[in-house]
């Protein structure tokens, strides 16, 4: 993984509460065995009409959309089941930060750990952005060390983010590795409990 | 002040503590299953790194498995996804239940089948329904696939504490009202993120007076309601569950063992970051309605209507929920007409489970025109309730008998609910398209899936006798 500082891009908007990871990436699309591949299915069966076509209600498949990179949610995005395919989904798709007023837990974590960056917002700060983007298309700027989204209107709002997962996220670190340099520890703490 | 049963399983877990991360936290049981590991794998070949303690870390085909004609798969993909499992486990050394396996079911159920599930153990799986083995004492919960490498690795995971939640349920319940129903009704009345950064803890005389299985259905559920984890402090009935099972000790090391649970029970006076008091007796058989599973009512009530609903996102929620299911506001729970029953999942198709639905079925006929299957959790389950002669009940009652897996509880084989017709299904989640792409979910209880295989639709099984003078 390669770390990041800050982000800049296209907003787009998903009006909806409590998306399900069922509903990110549907288990038809859990047999593959790799990491890449997933954002084709990214939303499915929203995205798709019967056969494939796609269904252009839908905001991903409208023009103007197209090239986003930062997706805006209603609260409990991401509840559900633990597949980390919907993190992979999204980021195959181009997804690099998701903004809810709200995460579901393994969602938020299994989403750091790809380096993509769950945003939590003040729900009025979220409708707002959710207003301004069904108008037009929301260009916002993520600064990750200042824990700052910004857009050219004057919109501007802090996001909380642990010191643990910004320094990971900032110098795009591999956790196994950090961990593996406690290695004496770990066989210190198995000697001692007799495991 | 006391300790919770959370904190005592996490202090004596914590392996390296720093200011400002994480613990890290050393975890004794790890389970793994086909559809979230592949990746892990290969991450840890990609890098040379090897499985840290194979020892700790067992391994089964669940998600994807055919329940009928095993013999041939021809589902490629999931055949690829099955082999990669048993290249991996054979490669690093781990055990593995594979589909042949006497001791292959889901992953939830085997693990306190064979005893893996002990009290203050912490565990992990790349499943969200970890949260079962709660019911044992141990601080168990699911997984992303980076952490299941993390933890192939290095048997260890970094982990924030969890505030706790205490969710006491006295009094008792009513005939006909079931541990399902329980976790069905703390949905209903609070919803799907209640839980979220919580551990719930269950207590109270009502889960005082649960087998192990009815526990697990509880805790199984606890991450519907946004809690990573539920559990319950071991007592005499964990005990007595255990004694004697493949993996736990015998002898002398059990009584020693025992003495150590006993202490990891929370203490009188533990203090607790939210509690929740339920009253046993406010809690009717339940049903879902909708595409989340807080969209619940009690079998004699009714769909909500808009008018009810408080804000503008209920609103649309509930249209949309309704839009999805084919149902009206304010229609009857009873009137609703189903066409497919699945009684199995890691919530409900433990023996206990198969066996009030037998009770139910027992010298009946599934109405005309509704599909039904029964799912065992585990093989071991299967070949007891053959023993027992359940299989035979069902299938002279027009069920369909299976082998075991998670089957229609999310239909990635070939268990699939048709688009547009509806589902009483035992399992854990109605979501949109988890049953298939626009299969109509209802949760429910065995005793209720059963009832509802016999009658075409719902019906109050604390009534049962009067439907049957009908
Ligand atoms: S039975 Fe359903 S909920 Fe349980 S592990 Fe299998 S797919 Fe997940």
């Amino acid at each position: 993984m390669t770390g990041f500082q800050e982000l800049g891009g296209k907003a787009v908007v998903l009006d909806r509460a409590n998306v399900d990871t069922d509903q990110i990436i549907p288990k038809q699309f859990l047999k593959r065995i790799e990491k890449t591949g997933f954002g084709k299915f990214l939303f499915y069966d929203w995205r798709y009409k019967a056969e494939g076509v796609p269904n252009e209600e839908f905001v991903l498949n409208k023009p103007e959309n197209q090239g986003a990179t930062i997706l805006i949610a209603n609260e409990n995005f991401g509840c559900g089941s633990s597949r980390e395919h919907a993190p992979w989904a999204l980021l195959d798709y181009g997804f690099k930060a998701v903004i809810a007023p709200s995460f579901a837990d393994i969602f938020k974590q299994n989403c750091l750990k790809n380096g993509i960056l769950p945003i939590v917002l003040q729900e009025e700060e979220v409708k707002l952005l959710i207003a301004k983007g069904k108008e037009k298309a929301v260009i916002l700027h993520i600064d990750l060390v200042e824990q700052k989204v910004t857009d050219h209107e004057g919109f501007k709002a802090t996001f909380p983010i642990s010191d643990y997962w910004k320094t990971m996220l900032v110098n795009g670190w591999d956790e196994i590795e950090i961990t593996l340099q406690l290695d004496a520890k770990i066989s210190a703490y198995e000697q001692a409990n007799n495991l | 002040m006391g300790k919770s049963i959370v904190d005592k399983i996490w202090e004596r877990h914590i392996v390296h503590k720093e200011a400002g991360k994480p613990d890290l936290l050393y975890i004794d049981l790890h389970l793994v299953h086909e559809v979230t590991s592949p990746q892990a794998f290969s991450g840890l070949r990609m890098k040379n790194r090897k499985v840290r303690r194979p020892d700790k870390t067992f391994a089964t085909m669940d998600h994807n498995v055919p329940t009928i004609n095993r013999q041939q798969i021809d589902d490629q993909v999931a055949l690829n996804q099955m082999t990669t499992l048993e290249k991996n486990c054979r490669e690093f050394g781990i055990e593995l239940a594979g589909i042949n396996s006497p001791e292959q079911g889901i992953v939830h159920v085997i693990g306190p089948e064979l005893g893996l599930t002990q009290p203050g153990k912490t565990i992990v799986c790349g499943d969200s329904h970890t949260s079962t083995h709660g019911a044992f004492g141990a601080l168990a919960f699911g997984i992303g696939t980076s952490e299941v490498e993390h933890v192939l690795a290095t048997q260890t995971l970094w982990q924030s504490k969890p505030k706790t939640m205490k969710l006491e349920i006295n009094g008792a319940l009513a005939n006909g009202v079931t541990a399902k129903d329980v976790i069905l009704y703390v949905l209903a009345n609070y919803g799907i993120k209640f839980g979220t950064g919580y551990v719930i803890e269950y207590c109270g005389d009502v889960i005082k007076n649960l087998s192990m299985e009815e526990r697990m259905t509880i805790c199984n559920m606890s991450i519907e309601g946004g809690a990573r984890a539920g559990l319950v402090s071991p007592d005499e009935t964990t005990f007595s569950y255990l004694r004697g099972r493949k993996h736990v000790p015998k002898g002398e090391i059990f009584d020693q063992y025992v003495e150590n649970w006993k202490a990891l029970a929370s203490d009188e006076d533990a203090e607790y970051d939210k509690v929740i008091e339920i009253d046993g007796s406010d809690i009717a058989p339940m049903v879902s309605w909708g595409t989340n599973p807080s969209m619940t009512a009690k079998v004699d009530g009714s769909i909500p209507t808009e008018a009810e609903c408080t804000t503008e996102l209920e609103k649309e929620s509930l249209a949309r929920a309704l839009a999805y299911m084919g149902l009206k506001e304010g229609q009857k729970i009873q009137d609703i007409r189903i066409q497919h029953v699945f009684i199995g999942s890691c919530t409900n198709s433990r023996i206990e489970d198969i066996r009030a639905a037998a009770e139910i079925v027992k010298g009946k006929r599934v109405h005309p025109g509704v599909r039904a299957l029964v799912v065992p959790g585990s093989q071991f389950v299967k070949r007891t309730a053959e023993e027992e002669g359940l299989n035979r009940i069902f299938e002279e009652a027009g069920f369909e008998w299976r082998d075991a897996g998670c089957s229609m509880c999310l239909s990635m084989n070939a268990d699939v609910v048709p688009s547009g017709e509806h589902c009483a299904s035992t399992s854990n989640r109605n979501f949109e398209g988890r049953q298939g792409a626009g299969a109509r979910t209802h949760l429910v209880s065995p005793q209720m899936a059963a009832a509802a295989a016999l009658n075409g639709h719902f019906v109050d099984i604390r009534n049962l006798n009067k439907v049957e003078a009908l």
